[in-house]
């Protein structure tokens, strides 16, 4: 989507990024991220062990009673029923960038790495997750009927 | 980014989200490990120490009466210095100006019986640190840092403890992040911590730089969290899960 406004072409909506961590380029569009981060292909199973690694540690705020843990936190909605509720298009953008879809969320940003603030020294322009952990967390989500 | 200062509302001690077991340790002093180190602190007070074999109580004689509701009134700027310094920090320069003696490292048995002692004189007292021209551009510093995202979770204090307190991350019930009872036995720790040694925990939950132990930052920040949590009252020395 590109306008023209006084000889300067401004593009909005779309967020075209240079992926971190040597992943493939992604294109952000209303709340979407359609093609995969990464080509191999997603194991649903590796994507529950990431899910509740002390990487990604999605269950500090999200409940995932099927992930078979017995602690989780209650910061986010549970993510029962998610693989339902939304598309891995959907679910990609969110793990990239959950301030685009929600300012003032409290949800991290899985795969950006630009502007963030006092990151400690050996986490510096490194993702949280690597685009095949993102992909293979998008496969597990989609088993959550 | 530099949010309005409030406080939450309603204010609440950390004790109040605690388990039963944490509040019955805190609330029993004869079952409380952390009065071991305020025994520690109570007898190092008199001890000599330093090329000018004086002891704290030298100069200051009876801490009951002397250091009645001083650490409610820390952080606070140092005449001497111009800068500002917590009662960790200002045991230490009577240490090395008055006692002739080595500065007590930060976390150190010692140093946390000292805080803790001197700590105790202020139990039940409300916390009282007045933001004026002195500490103004500590204060500003400190609350800039509660409300800014940082680390690799890209989360500002705010986040936790004004937005989610109550809640649970992980299993843990977030409170409203006060500093009023340390320092503190954490049951985690099986141990006595300042409460720099607890900010430091938060900074690195949200996988960001560590600032050091009585590093301004955290001294900037103990002083901001000092005019958050005023209405409570000193609890030193808390318990913690
Ligand atoms: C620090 C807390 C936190 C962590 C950690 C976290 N989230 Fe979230 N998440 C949230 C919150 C809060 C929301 C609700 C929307 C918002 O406020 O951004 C959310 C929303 C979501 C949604 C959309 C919810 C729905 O029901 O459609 C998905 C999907 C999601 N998170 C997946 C994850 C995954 C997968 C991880 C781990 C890789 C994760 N989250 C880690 C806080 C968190
Ligand atoms: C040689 C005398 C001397 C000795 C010994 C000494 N101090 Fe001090 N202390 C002072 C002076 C002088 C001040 C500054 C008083 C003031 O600012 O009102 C002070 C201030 C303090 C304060 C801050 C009081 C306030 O109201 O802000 C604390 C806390 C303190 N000392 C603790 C200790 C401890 C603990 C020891 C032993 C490790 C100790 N002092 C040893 C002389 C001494
Ligand atoms: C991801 C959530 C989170 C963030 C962000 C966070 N904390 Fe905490 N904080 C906690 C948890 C969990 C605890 C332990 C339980 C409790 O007491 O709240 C804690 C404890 C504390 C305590 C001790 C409270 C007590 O009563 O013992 C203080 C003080 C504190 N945090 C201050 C801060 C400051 C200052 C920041 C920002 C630099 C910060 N926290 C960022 C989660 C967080």
């Amino acid at each position: 989507m590109k306008r023209w406004i006084g000889g300067l072409i401004v593009a909005a909506v779309v967020a075209a990024c240079a992926a971190p961590g040597g992943g493939l380029p992604y294109q952000m569009s209303g709340g979407e991220i359609r093609q995969p981060l990464a080509s191999g292909v997603p194991d649903a199973e590796r994507g529950r062990k990431i899910l509740v690694s002390r990487e990604a540690n999605c269950i500090l705020c999200h409940a995932v009673p099927e992930t078979g843990e017995r602690f989780f936190g209650n910061l986010a909605p549970p993510l029962s029923g998610v693989g339902k509720r939304s598309t891995a298009a959907q679910m990609r953008a969110r793990l990239v960038d959950p301030l685009a879809f929600n300012a003032e969320s409290i949800m991290p940003a899985y795969y950006r790495v630009e502007g963030l603030h006092r990151v400690a020294e050996p986490l510096r322009g490194k993702p949280v997750l690597s685009a095949e952990q993102i992909e293979d967390v998008i496969a597990y989500l989609l088993t959550l009927q | 980014m530099a949010a309005d200062a409030r406080r939450p509302d309603p204010l609440k001690s950390g004790i109040e989200f605690s388990g039963a077991e944490v509040r019955a340790l805190q609330q029993d002093d004869f079952s409380s490990p952390a009065m071991l180190w305020v025994t520690r602190g109570e007898k190092l007070w008199s001890e000599p120490a330093g090329k000018s074999e004086k002891s704290c109580a030298s100069c200051h004689q009876d801490a009951r009466a002397s250091m009645k509701g001083v650490s409610a009134k820390y952080p606070k700027v140092d005449p001497g210095t111009a800068k500002l310094t917590n009662i960790e920090g200002r045991i230490n320069q009577c240490r090395t100006q008055h006692q002739q003696a080595a500065p007590l490292r930060y976390d150190s048995d010692e140093l946390l019986g000292l805080t803790a002692y001197v700590g105790l004189q202020s139990r039940g007292m409300p916390v009282n640190v007045a933001i004026d021209t002195q500490n103004r551009s500590n204060f500003e510093r400190g609350r800039d840092m509660f409300y800014t995202r940082m680390g690799q979770m890209n989360l500002a204090c705010t986040h936790c403890h004004d937005r989610n307190f109550g809640r649970k991350l992980l299993n843990d019930t977030i409170s409203q992040g006060h500093g009023n009872p340390y320092p503190v036995y954490r049951l985690e720790w099986q141990t006595m911590g300042s409460l720099h040694r607890r900010l430091r925990a938060c900074f690195f939950g949200v996988r960001a730089e560590l600032p050091p132990a009585g590093s301004p930052d955290l001294l900037d920040l103990e002083l901001f969290l000092a005019w958050r949590s005023q209405g409570l009252t000193v609890e030193t020395p808390g318990v913690r899960k």
